[in-house]
């Protein structure tokens, strides 16, 4: 598109410049008669090798070394963030055996604590089965001796008081051995208590 | 413009600066804007450096791409041995960009669209090549005008094509900038004369000869990117026949 832009208005120029002689006078690229056409070529030499050895001594080396050092830059940086991350990575590791450990102290702990509770309410429990076994003993045995007592008297009870029966009924004094042997026979037809 | 005609080479005509001084040194306004390229040039390093920040400003950046571009360039297209080569590829492609950049600043002259400059520059990468050619390799060299695997009885015809080939590079090398760069500021100047000439014709001059200006602003787009291109071109060959000359 450019190119043909380009051929056309350069054909078109020519054809309007050539009834003019524009281009009869040539080129001034190609004027050799003119000092100042070579001349460029000597001062062009000359500036090339100054901007040359200007680059290439002291304004490259300088980008290349600003260049170096923001590499290195980086890459240490880098390197301080990848030792972070491992590090902070270990840690992490760490804190999760820590806490594995921990939580399975606490359960063994927990155990301990609950294993001797128990232990300590059964030997409690058992401590006051053994003192209730022997106040009840105590009391069986003194219920016992009560009834004992008890029925040690009911006989002399009975009997005073059949003598006291028999003086009122017969007006006279009973035989204190029959009354005894009377007793001791309704006694013994007693159901047991 | 006198007379109606378009002087479209007027302005490659070189003309001495600081009158009779600039004429008997034979330095013209094409060597001035060389020397106003390469300081721009150094401007741009040393400048655009001077903060060495970690985060580059937009100066720093500018000035690093640059560097980072033709350091890829060498390095990818010759090889290990491109750093050696680096700032002399990227002194041509500096040189050479910022001249046809220069040129597009109106009022200023551009020195790459004179034949002169670029058969200089063409000739320098010509030599440079042949020179390292011939002491990398030394005489071997000259085995690559005889392509391998060709048949001997060819050789009469290869070889003389080979050897025109080769020699034809700096030719083609210095004509394709110089025909590109003269292109370029030939048409800004015919297009420029249309609207001077339209502008003329009664009334409605005015109006039509906004066309050619709205047709140089686009040819100002198409030359920054012509500009760029062929410093591009120039440069890359250049290491491309580097390379050819490294290689063993």
């Amino acid at each position: 598109m450019s190119r043909m832009i380009r051929i056309a208005v350069l054909g078109s120029a020519a054809t309007v410049a050539a009834g003019e002689s524009a281009f009869a006078a040539g080129m001034p690229q190609l004027a050799f008669g003119n000092p100042l056409t070579l001349g460029q070529l000597f001062w062009g030499a000359v500036i090339f090798l100054v901007l040359y050895l200007a680059l290439s001594r002291s304004a490259l080396p300088l980008v290349g070394a600003v260049l170096d050092e923001r590499r290195a830059r980086i890459d240490g940086d880098l390197d301080a963030a990848k030792s972070a991350r491992n590090e902070a990575d270990r840690a992490i590791i760490e804190l999760r055996r820590a806490r594995r450990d921990a939580a399975a102290e606490a359960a063994s702990m927990v155990d301990k604590v609950v294993s001797e509770a128990r232990a300590q309410a059964a030997s409690r429990t058992a401590e006051m089965n053994a003192r209730l076994e022997a106040d009840i003993a105590r009391a069986e045995i003194a219920v016992t001796e009560a009834r004992e007592a008890a029925m040690g008297s009911i006989r002399a009870v009975a009997g005073g008081t059949t003598q006291l029966l028999v003086a009122r009924l017969i007006g006279q004094e009973a035989d204190e051995a029959l009354v005894g042997a009377k007793v001791d026979a309704a006694l013994a037809a007693r159901p047991a208590a | 413009m006198a007379g109606g005609h378009i002087d479209a080479l007027g302005q490659f005509e070189l003309h001495p600066v600081l009158g009779s001084l600039g004429e008997s040194l034979r330095f013209s306004q094409s060597t001035l804007m060389m020397v106003i390229a390469a300081a721009l040039i150094l401007l741009l390093l040393y400048v655009g450096m001077r903060p060495r920040a970690i985060v580059p400003g937009r100066l720093q950046a500018a000035a690093e791409i640059l560097y980072d571009f033709i350091h890829t360039m060498a390095t990818d297209q010759i090889g290990p041995e491109g750093r050696r080569f680096f700032p002399f590829v990227f002194t041509l492609f500096a040189f050479i960009l910022v001249g046809n950049y220069i040129g597009l600043v109106p009022g200023s002259f551009t020195f790459t669209s004179h034949i002169v400059v670029t058969a200089g520059l063409a000739l320098l990468v010509f030599v440079v090549g042949l020179l390292v050619a011939l002491r990398s390799q030394g005489f071997g060299f000259f085995a690559h005008f005889m392509p391998e695997g060709a048949p001997v009885a060819l050789a009469p015809l290869l070889v003389p094509i080979e050897i025109l080939s080769y020699i034809s590079r700096p030719i083609s090398l210095s004509v394709r900038l110089f025909a590109n760069m003269m292109a370029g500021h030939v048409m800004f100047e015919m297009f420029a004369a249309f609207t001077i000439m339209l502008g003329g014709i009664h009334f409605i001059g005015p109006v039509l000869g906004i066309a050619p200006i709205a047709i140089n602003m686009a040819l100002v787009a198409l030359e920054l990117l012509v500009g760029g291109l062929q410093a591009y071109v120039f440069a890359i060959l250049t290491c491309i026949y580097l390379r050819e000359a490294v290689a063993h």
